[in-house]
């Protein structure tokens, strides 16, 4: 029987689980409870992380102060883009089909570094050799896994992750 | 130009990869660790399992 409360006429009342929610039963340990968020959560801009993570790789942990995180993650996106480009990947402009779609909304989660790679003229257009064609898949998951690093930012932030 | 073989390629794209997941799914040091050397070995393990197959089936 759970908790309960006696009234003036004698009865036992049983007492709303709102306000007697009893033993834990399991770890709330970096989920995203209330205690936790106002933990993580301080002044400021919520979704500043996600976007400066999203702009500039690592950027998003940095402001966090997740210094290690945030430089493994930069040197890992930095280093898969600039692969890509040497590689002479493709970097998609055009939606022409879905396939160009998807190719370009991949490059899209690189940020800036896509935007300065466009207007430095970076990357061949045409596919001509096998390693130029590695290279473009490494510009395109480079740009998704800047993409999970930001998210991975903004959850930080949120404190739905410790 | 850099012209990688496609085993230096394949290992660089798990390298890079398996950081960023190791960071990301996990929440303390030691398992992002165990978890980015897990993802590694699947991805190159995996990549040099289809090879074999594929040249078997190509006999």
């Amino acid at each position: 029987m759970g908790a309960c409360l006696i009234d003036g006429r004698g009865f036992l009342l049983p007492i709303p689980y709102s306000l007697n929610p009893g033993p834990l039963r399991y770890s709330q340990k970096g989920m995203a409870i209330e205690q936790n968020k106002n933990v993580a959560a301080g002044s400021g801009f919520v979704y500043l992380p996600l976007i400066a993570g999203w702009l500039v790789p690592g950027a998003g942990h940095f402001l966090l102060r997740k210094w290690a995180r945030g430089a493994l993650l930069t040197a890992s996106i930095l280093g898969m883009f600039i692969l890509g480009i040497a590689m002479q990947g493709n970097l998609y402009s055009g939606a022409s089909d879905i396939l160009h779609i998807l190719g370009l909304a991949g490059d899209l989660g690189n940020g800036l570094l896509f935007v300065f790679a466009k207007l430095l003229g970076l990357g061949a257009d045409p596919v001509q050799v096998t390693t130029a064609d590695w290279g473009t898949r490494f510009i395109v998951v480079a740009g998704l896994l800047n993409v999970i690093a930001a998210v991975d930012a903004h959850n930080l932030r949120t404190g739905r992750k410790s | 130009m850099f012209r990688p073989s496609h085993f230096t390629a394949v290992v660089l794209f798990a390298l890079f990869a398996s950081i960023v997941f190791g960071i990301t799914q996990r929440a303390t040091t030691r398992r992002m660790i165990h978890y980015g050397i897990y993802c590694f070995v699947l991805f190159v393990g995996s990549a040099i399992v289809l090879s074999w197959l594929m040249f078997l089936i190509a006999r």
